[in-house]
Parts: C-alpha cells; sequence; structure tokens
C-alpha cells in the first residue's frame, strides 16, 4: 500500500487551494441549534434551483446530494467543468422534470461548495467574521442538523410544503430525515440506495478514510489551510478507498479485469493495472475539489446516523402515524448500502402503516448505479413522482 | 353457507376475469393488500372504481416497476417473508390471487392474512378438477392442463391443493367461509355453488372470502 501511495502524490502537481466561486447563497441570522449543542450564530446555505415555482407553491422537489455531491445538479459545475451530477434525472422530460417541478438543491452543511462549513469564515457567538476558516472548530453536525438547515432554505423560498424530498446516498438519509422531522412538510419521500444507520462496515470504511487523511504530514492537526496547502495524499487515499465501495466487484471486473496499462502481459517491473490508474487518476481530481475538513466533518455525520437510536430504538416509531408516500429503490449489487438495509426501512414503514413502494433494481453497478443510466429506476422514479404531483393538481 | 355479500354487477374490461372477480367481493373505499399483485391491475381497478386504498406486494422486478411507474404503492417482496412486518388489523382484504399454491408456507401465509386483515381473499387453481384426475388415473403420470401447464420439475406450484382440501384448512384453522365459488380457467363463474363436491371436480380456479372465526 505504501509503495502505491507514492505514486499518486508524485504525479500530483502541487495542490493549490481550490478554485473560489461566488456560490448562489441564502444567508440566515436566526441561529441553528444543532444536535452537539452548538449553536450557529450564523450560517449560509448555497443553493441551485431549476424549473419555476408554480403559483400555489406546490410543486418543489427538494434534491439532497451524496458525501462529495454538491448543488451544481443539473448545469455545468463551475469548480469541476463537469456536467451537472444527475443531469441524466434533472431536465426537461426528464424523471425529475423540471417544465413541471421547481427542483431545489443545496450543498450541505458542513459542506465546502459555499454552505457554512469547515472551509468557510469562522463565526463567534454573536456571528461576526473572526477572519480565518473554521477548520476543525467547526462544530461535529448531524444529518438531522443538515435537514434543520435545509428546512430554513425551504421557508426561506417561501414553500410550507415540498412535493418531493428525493436523494441518493447520504441524500438518501436526508430524505429520511425530512420525512422523520418534517412529516407535514414532505409530501412524497425517495430514499435510494441508503440507510436509515452507518453499519460498523460502513462507519470502518470511514475511519479509513479519515485515518489516511490524518496521517497525512500536509494535514497538520486540521491547520492546514494556513500555508495554503492541502492533505493532497491522505484525501485522494481516502477517496480511493470510498471509491471502492462505490462499485461492485462485477463492475470492477467488467471495467477493467487485470488489463494493464500500456502493455499486454506483466513484466514485474513497472507493471501498472487498469484499475490502479482508474483509482489513482479518482483520488487526484478529488483534492481539487473537496476540502479534507468537510470530509471528515460529513463522514462523521453519517457515522452519527441512526434514526432508530433517534426514536427509542424502533425505527417504526420515527413515521408512525406519517401521510408520506415513499417509494425506497436500492440496487442489486450495492455492497455499502445493500438492498437488506433498504428493506428494514420499507419493514419498518410498513409496521407504521405508511404508503410505500419499494424496488430493487437489477445491475451489475453497484452503490454508483443511482448515479448512472439505470432505465427501469429512472421509469419508476418518473411514474412515481407523476403519480404524486397529480395527486397534489400539479 | 349465508351469502352476505352482494351479487356481482358489472364486469371490467381489461383485466383478468378472476381478478374481476375478487374486486367485487371489496367494499368500497377498503383499504387493501394485494399479494402477488403483479402489474398492480386489480390496485388500479380498485383504487379508481372502489376508492380504495389499495397496496401491493409483487415478487418480479418488472411487474413491481411497472406498477410503480403507473404511481401505485407496490414493494418488492414475498408472501412468505414480508407479511409479518405489517401490523394487525392494518387492512380490510388481503388478496392472494393464483399464488397461495407457489408459496413455501401457505398456512402461515393464511395466518398472517388474517391476522393484518380482517377478511382474506384468497384464489387458487384447484388440483381436484376430472382432467387432472383422469391424466393422474389413465396416464399414471403427472398432469398437464390448461390451468397445470408447467412440467412437475419446472413448476414453481410446489403446494397444489383441491378445493376441498382448502375447505378443511379453514376449518382446521377455525376461518369462517363468508363466501366461495369455483370458476372456469377464464374466471367465469360456474353453477355447482351448493355443492363443495361437484365444484371440485368441474371448477378450474375456487374464490375464497374468508374472515378469522
Amino acid at each position: 500500500m505504501l509503495r502505491h501511495n507514492a505514486t499518486p502524490r508524485a504525479m500530483l502537481p502541487p495542490v493549490s487551494p481550490f478554485t473560489q466561486v461566488d456560490h448562489q447563497r441564502a444567508v440566515f441570522a436566526e441561529e441553528l441549534a444543532l444536535d452537539c449543542g452548538v449553536s450557529l450564530a450564523r450560517h449560509a446555505v448555497a443553493y441551485r434551483t431549476y424549473g419555476k415555482l408554480n403559483q400555489a407553491r406546490s410543486n418543489a422537489v427538494m434534491v439532497c446530494h451524496a458525501l462529495t455531491g454538491d448543488q451544481y445538479l443539473a448545469e455545468q459545475n463551475p469548480v469541476t467543468g463537469k456536467p451537472g451530477w444527475w443531469s441524466n434525472i434533472v431536465g426537461p422530460g426528464r424523471p425529475l422534470d423540471t417544465n413541471r417541478y421547481f427542483i431545489i438543491c443545496a450543498n450541505v452543511l458542513g459542506g465546502c461548495m459555499g454552505t457554512t462549513g469547515p472551509r468557510e469564515e469562522m463565526t463567534d457567538a454573536e456571528g461576526r467574521g473572526m477572519g480565518r476558516p473554521w477548520g476543525t472548530d467547526f462544530p461535529n453536525v448531524t444529518v438531522r442538523d443538515m435537514v434543520r438547515q435545509q428546512k430554513r432554505l425551504v421557508e426561506h423560498l417561501g414553500i410550507e410544503r415540498l412535493l418531493a424530498v428525493v436523494g441518493g446516498s447520504l441524500g438518501g438519509m436526508q430524505a429520511l430525515q425530512w420525512a422523520a422531522c418534517y412529516p407535514d412538510s414532505v409530501f412524497a419521500c425517495v430514499p435510494i440506495a441508503t440507510a436509515a444507520h452507518h453499519s460498523a462496515q460502513n462507519i470502518a470504511f470511514d475511519e479509513v478514510g479519515r485515518a489516511a487523511i490524518h496521517a497525512d504530514p500536509d494535514y497538520k492537526g486540521g491547520r492546514y489551510w494556513e500555508d495554503g496547502r492541502v492533505p493532497a495524499q491522505g484525501l485522494s487515499v481516502a477517496r480511493m478507498v470510498a471509491h471502492i465501495t462505490y462499485l461492485s466487484e462485477e463492475a470492477l471486473q467488467r471495467k477493467f479485469g487485470r488489463r494493464l496499462r500500456g502493455a499486454q502481459t506483466l513484466t514485474l517491473l513497472e507493471d501498472v493495472f487498469e484499475v490502479q490508474s482508474y483509482l489513482r487518476y479518482q483520488g487526484s481530481t478529488f483534492v481539487r475539489r473537496f476540502d479534507a475538513n468537510s470530509y471528515l466533518t460529513i463522514t462523521r455525520a453519517t457515522d452519527y446516523l441512526d434514526i432508530a437510536a433517534e426514536h427509542g430504538g424502533n425505527l417504526a416509531n420515527a413515521f408512525a402515524g406519517t401521510a408520506t408516500r415513499f417509494f425506497v429503490a436500492s440496487f442489486s449489487t450495492d455492497w455499502l448500502y445493500p438492498t437488506s438495509e433498504s428493506r428494514h426501512i420499507v419493514r419498518a414503514l410498513n409496521a407504521a402503516a405508511a404508503n410505500v413502494s419499494f424496488v430493487e433494481f437489477t445491475t451489475d453497478k453497484g452503490h454508483d448505479a443511482f448515479l448512472l443510466e439505470e432505465p427501469e429506476f429512472h421509469r419508476a422514479l418518473g411514474g412515481f413522482l407523476s403519480g404524486c404531483a397529480a395527486r397534489l393538481g400539479v | 353457507m349465508p351469502d352476505t355479500h352482494a351479487p356481482i354487477q358489472y364486469v371490467a374490461k381489461n383485466m383478468r376475469l378472476d381478478l374481476r372477480l375478487i374486486a367485487e367481493m371489496v367494499t368500497p373505499g377498503a383499504r387493501v393488500l394485494d399479494i402477488g399483485c403483479g402489474d398492480g391491475a386489480l390496485l388500479a381497478h380498485l383504487t379508481t372504481t372502489k376508492g380504495a386504498d389499495a397496496r401491493g406486494i409483487e415478487i418480479d422486478m418488472a411487474e413491481v416497476t411497472e406498477a410503480v411507474a403507473n404511481g401505485l404503492a407496490v414493494i418488492h417482496g414475498d408472501a412468505d417473508n414480508d407479511l409479518a412486518f405489517y401490523p394487525d388489523a392494518a387492512f380490510d382484504y388481503v388478496v392472494l390471487s393464483r399464488t397461495l399454491q407457489a408459496v413455501e408456507r401457505p398456512r402461515e401465509v393464511l395466518r398472517q392474512m388474517l391476522r393484518i386483515g380482517r377478511h382474506a381473499i384468497v384464489s387458487f387453481p384447484n388440483f381436484g378438477h376430472w382432467q387432472v384426475r383422469w391424466q393422474l388415473l389413465t396416464k399414471g403420470r403427472m398432469p398437464m392442463t390448461g390451468t397445470w401447464h408447467r412440467p412437475w420439475f419446472e413448476t414453481p406450484n410446489i403446494h397444489p391443493c383441491t378445493i376441498r382440501d382448502f375447505f378443511d384448512l379453514c376449518a382446521l384453522e377455525g376461518y369462517v367461509v363468508e363466501q366461495w365459488l369455483a370458476a372456469d380457467e377464464n374466471g367465469l363463474r360456474a353453477p355447482w355453488r351448493r355443492s363443495a363436491r361437484l365444484a371440485n371436480l368441474f371448477g378450474e380456479q375456487a374464490l375464497f372470502l374468508l374472515r378469522r372465526g
């Protein structure tokens, strides 16, 4: 492992703090009380919207992003220059039809794309700027805190009830927390490829990523921002490990197998497997767009998640008496949040007598399937939302 | 047997005939769970014509996808494993059509149906039909008929029963048979309603409406 780590570092150009972009933001002066007991006196949400809010304000759909996603859902990302991460799902005539719905996507609390987080300027108890980033002084946040902040944004936009909250992975956890915390504000909830708690295995993989960041000398106890460096090596290893969990064994085999880069057979000299070079590339591009302290903050938030524990140890209690309609979706080869986790959610919803649909989609793409071309999934998602919209007269 | 339910008044188009017979047993506005609901034809029918709160369970991914894409509340699951998670009396009717013979534990599935529902509606192909008996008697081989058309080594029907067997199970479990009928393969009602023995000989399909005793 060490030998391999040396290579990407050598390949990386010196990493400067990443592109400064002016994100669209809503700033809130009313404090946000967090689960950890700390309050943020002043906080901001960076967000994007697509489509138009109708007169009745009944067509709003909140999309929640995953761990390393952001608010640039369906347009070119200003930092990476790549298309929006869900542009295959969100757009005119797509399952999340921007001709019909008003779609909101916000960068999560603790993120690094404009929402209050470790990379943003630290504020004191009165909300005054302190001229330095939060860094590791940023309080521990939870998925529920993320959702509380999003609720402020939704109210700020003049929306009382969302037609739907939709999200995959960490986004699905937020969708579940939306339905649990604000049942009257969520007509429909679509948790995709997700879980209602982090398993020991989930926490273990996150810890490997965090350990890699902590072990990077450039991390400097989290104060790397002082000299403008970033812990690129540690962060890229964290990304590489995480990336493996996003893919299935079948997908890795199909995409890379044992193929070598620029060679037909092993020479036992400088051989590079294609899967190696792919992971290195994933790691090296990630460090140019993501903040290490944000990575630590958000992975911790997912590890803290246990919705059942917040409701007396029974997940069904979180949804007791809910009128929200649910569509739970999982993918057959997802081993990060396997179908058993989705089934657990579905059974809790059944126990709460909730209106729930559930499909396990057969695919070889693993966890990442929720981001990729999965026509059956897209059809079900579009149809489910359309049915909900019809009930609300949208 | 008391026949407290209204007689069949109309037949919906574009729906399997036995599903139409089932739909006739459901009262308006009822909460219904259809186990093995396929693409949700019965759910859609009950929702639009009876104002029912209709939900389904289906094992086949393509069928569930179709149902969900049509805005129906269907979960990808099966009768043997998913019923235990519903609360008591969550539904007015729990429907199991042409599936009882294919579940692993039919007796347990019926128990769960009548735990989570006030009524159970069960339809199944009748293994006591004369053609089945005749083929087994004369050829000495597993019967192949219009209803039982898969060879024994690949049929999903692991628990076939006859109409009389089903009556016995209901008696054993203390279930009240509120209504029953035998039908031909197309779901048309057959005229042997007074005699279970005749129905068992000439009925290709059976349909029962049960409640707990």
